[in-house]
């Protein structure tokens, strides 16, 4: 028997209307794990680098983590892989709610698509029977509309679905996948799916998932939740709120936004208004989100209540999740409630909650500087507010110069040219970021955005306060239980972290290892399913390098320590990276935008790149060398690398000079 | 004489909507125990219709073999509810609460353990406060009759659906087999 995972994919090719199903090799699962960690094998071994995400040879991926659906307290993810439109290297989105949990009690893993369709269908997939369904009456419909029309056709209520809305089925480059109060955004991966024709995937299951060592899994899984508890009721002291607690963050549940209104930029990532935050502003936002939401709500088995069933007036409800709360807002100028109104909608046309709000403030931006006209923008309005409506609408039908907003801020600047490329200031390889332009370099932060995989910062940071604390006393109660670090070296980073000492502190070594450690926490989520906001993204998860072999262990049979665990989390750190350079990522695109930080420190930046490359096994353009590809089994990489002249023959010296 | 009722105060405004009831439920009902999860095997569910904010967490209670006549809509606070939404009976109108595969209905035994539990399983798992349980003593008349254990109650319901004979013959042939 199979523990955890089901042992089945689905394959579906849509240019030929097959279904078949695929018992998969359990060595993979040893290698690999699951979610994030297969998905980027089969994409190594089927998806040559040269083929273009909107071809039928891409393939896409949807896949529950390797613990989804079991007793583990938020293990509920689905990771979709794929290859993205917007940066044409390799994406992948994380998506909560309720879906992997039911893909598994169906009796699969993942559902991997290939081919095209040529008409819009949707997937049904009710255990084992599974029907590719005409979908041309769901042509234009809203994302969460879909999903209500589908379990209304299937007439199973607890059907659950993912779908794409308009801007999926245009291809747009950062149209999301959606499902309830989760949704896959980044990338574009939602522009795939529709590209393939496929406008929704239904699937309802009722078969058992099993575990391998079950009293001991559920007493590690009880502890997991008797954590939860203890942190929900001990938030961390001395940080902001939002940092305190668990959860994707729990932004719906919160008020004080004084951390996020302060620290991230407003408009096109342009200005900081560190005294925005006041009284009033306060007050006002809390009556505008206790009149709208009406519920705060998790996903799969997770007591955390990170999203919100919010009422709107024009869709009646919409289900809101953590991330999308303020970046309308902030993007716009504007408040909460404009904020609130236009993610709703977003969330029906199917896009990214932080790509978006960008592309429109950038479009905002180029017709201020007359560099976008009335020509382009017939009847724009006055305000910003409307200003963004209107831009949202014409992207997501990809009319007049929606058309050419709908490929992301970099490639529309470039289509648009007359100096709009001075206004892409925030994306780092092709891809829109967190809008946060800082004072002075920090090097943890830089390491990240320069050389995440994800291309995303959100999904890469977590687990260290974002500031030090004040007293030695506030820093000693900090480490005195800090049990998730790596080891006990890592407290001292806490401990000696005194104020103003950016860039120089930490030291690039203690850097490498902050940066390498964060990273590998989102690895080992990413491919077992778990929730980054209960393991790798907030300060003192429950789950953690020290608890998680054992979990995934007791869960799958696997025989797993912690050296196991980290190798397997390094082996996919390194293929996905083998992956985005095979199709041509280099060293130079690793760095953060040019006005990312007002004082910027050129020659330690390059040094650090160059030491994190070589901490982590890699030459010194950022290719995994030959020796690391090995010890991690990958071997198969080093052979293409070579041929194709990635990595060169190691030059051996020739024997006859050898004599000493 | 003074009995000790079990009862399991639901409070649907706090529910979030996470199954984790369902979860730990089937998972504590599964042979052997903890060896699987499946929302399907729970006894309890969590109805649920976001886009209407609804959310009621429902017991598994008697198998019935008739549905309801006629069927009455509640609205409470603004919201509609069907009838069925609170209603705990394990019934041929729907799937909830019948086992996926043997179809056997389904039934809260109050997680009954051997030591007993300090609280049912799904109120132990709903840390946002949902479920709460409660020990009270009450004044009973008479001792209640024991319940029918669950092979009875079972069996009940496939002698209700096939008639005696042929649920006898069934078990007379698997017992040769
Ligand atoms: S922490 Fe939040 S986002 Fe994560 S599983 Fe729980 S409810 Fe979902
Ligand atoms: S565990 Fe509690 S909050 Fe979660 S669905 Fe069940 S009753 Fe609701
Ligand atoms: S009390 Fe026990 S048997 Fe009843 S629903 Fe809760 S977990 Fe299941």
């Amino acid at each position: 028997m199979r523990y955890a995972e089901t042992g089945v994919n689905l394959e579906i090719d849509l240019s030929r209307g097959s279904i078949e199903r695929e018992g998969t090799d359990p060595r993979l699962t040893a290698l690999h794990l699951g979610g994030l960690g297969t998905n980027t094998k089969m994409l190594w071994d089927r998806v040559p680098s040269e083929v273009e995400p909107f071809s039928p040879e891409n393939l896409l991926i949807f896949s529950a983590g390797l613990l989804a659906g079991t007793l583990a307290p938020g293990a509920n993810r689905m990771i979709v892989s794929t290859f993205s439109p917007q940066t044409l290297l390799s994406a992948y989105s994380v998506m909560g709610g309720f879906w992997a949990p039911e893909l598994k009690h169906a009796g699969y893993d993942k559902v991997v698509i290939r081919g095209k369709s040529p008409k819009l269908v949707y997937l049904w997939i009710n255990n084992d029977k599974v029907e590719i369904r005409d979908a041309s009456h769901l042509r234009g419909k809203g994302a969460l509309e879909t999903a209500e029309i589908i379990r209304r056709e299937v007439k199973d209520k607890e059907a659950q679905v993912l779908a794409i809305g308009l801007a999926g089925e245009n291809k747009v480059h950062y149209a999301s996948i959606e499902h309830g109060r989760s949704s896959a955004s980044r990338g574009g991966i939602g522009g795939i799916m529709g590209d393939k024709g496929i406008k929704a995937i239904a699937v309802r299951g009722t078969k058992d998932i099993n575990v391998a060592r079950p009293a001991e899994f559920n007493e590690l899984c009880n502890d997991i939740l008797k954590y939860i508890q203890f942190r929900n009721d001990n938030p961390i002291k001395n940080v902001p709120p939002i940092l305190a607690g668990l959860g994707s963050p729990q932004e719906m549940k919160l008020h004080d936004e004084a951390w996020h209104t302060s620290s991230f930029a407003w408009g096109n990532a342009r200005i900081r208004r560190s005294d925005y935050w006041t009284k009033e502003i306060e007050a006002k936002w809390k009556v505008v989100q206790d009149n709208k939401v009406e519920r705060l709500i998790s996903c799969y088995n997770c007591p955390m209540k990170c999203g919100a069933v919010v009422e709107h007036e024009k869709l009646g409800r919409y289900l809101m999740k953590c991330y999308s709360k303020l970046t309308y807002t902030m993007a716009a100028d504007s408040d909460l409630a404009f904020g609130l109104n236009i993610a709703g909608l977003g969330q029906e046309y199917g896009v990214d909650g932080y790509t978006t709000p960008q592309v429109l403030a950038f479009g905002v931006e180029l017709y201020e500087a007359g560099i976008l006209t009335d020509q382009d923008l017939p009847g724009f309005p006055a305000t910003t507010e409307e200003r963004f409506f209107y831009l949202l609408e014409k992207i997501v039908r990809r009319e007049g110069i929606g058309d050419v907003l709908a490929n992301g801020v970099y490639w529309a600047a470039r289509q648009i040219g007359r100096g709009a490329e001075a206004y892409d200031h925030n994306t780092i390889k092709k891809h829109e970021q967190i809008p946060i332009k800082l004072g002075i370099m920090n090097p943890i932060y830089y390491l990240m955005w320069a050389t995440g995989e994800k291309i995303n910062i959100t999904q890469i940071e977590g687990q260290i306060p974002q500031a030090p604390f004040a007293t030695k006393e506030d820093k000693e109660e900090f480490v005195r239980d800090w049990i998730q670090v790596p080891n006990d070296k890592f407290k001292d980073f806490v401990l000696n972290w005194e104020p103003r000492t950016l860039p120089h502190y930490p030291s690039i070594e203690a850097t490498c290892e902050i940066v390498d450690w964060q990273e590998m926490m989102h690895y080992i989520d990413d491919s077992v399913g778990t929730c980054a906001g209960l393991s790798s993204f907030p300060i003192k998860p429950p789950y953690h390098i020290h608890n998680f072999p054992r979990i995934i262990s007791a869960a799958t049979g696997m025989d797993l320590d912690e050296e196991g665990l980290k190798k397997i989390a390094r082996r996919n750190r390194n293929l996905l990276r083998c992956l985005n350079i095979r199709r041509g990522m280099k060293k130079a695109d690793e760095k953060p935008p040019e006005d990312h930080w007002k004082r910027r420190f050129p020659e330690l930046e390059s040094k650090l790149l160059d030491e994190y490359y070589k901490f982590k096994g890699w030459n010194n353009e950022g290719v995994p060398t030959k020796e690391t590809l090995h010890e991690l089994g990958l071997d198969y990489v080093a052979e293409e690398f070579e041929l194709k002249g990635i990595l060169k023959e190691e030059e051996r010296v020739p024997e006859t000079q050898g004599v000493r | 004489m003074k009995k000790v009722k079990k009862l399991i105060k639901i409070d649907v405004d706090k529910c979030n909507g996470c199954r984790a009831c369902e979860a730990i439920c089937s998972a504590f009902h599964a042979e052997p125990k903890y060896s699987s999860s499946n929302p399907d095997r729970s006894r309890i569910r969590v109805v649920h219709d976001p886009l209407r904010d609804i959310f009621v967490p429902v017991y598994a209670g008697e198998y019935t073999d008739s549905e309801c006549n006629g069927k009455n809509v509640y609205t409470v606070d603004g919201k509609t509810y069907d009838e069925c939404d609170f209603c705990r009976a394990s019934c041929p109108s729907r799937k909830l609460f019948r086992d996926p595969d043997s179809n056997l209905p389904l039934k809260c035994d109050m997680c009954e353990d051997e030591p007993p539990l300090k609280e049912p399983k799904c109120v132990e798992w709903c840390i946002n406060d949902a479920l709460i349980y409660e020990e009270v003593e009450e004044e009973v008349e008479e001792e209640e009759p024991t319940r029918p254990l669950e092979i009875e109650v079972g069996l009940e319901a496939l002698v209700k659906q096939h008639g005696v004979k042929v649920v006898m013959d069934t078990l007379s042939r698997l017992g040769k087999s």
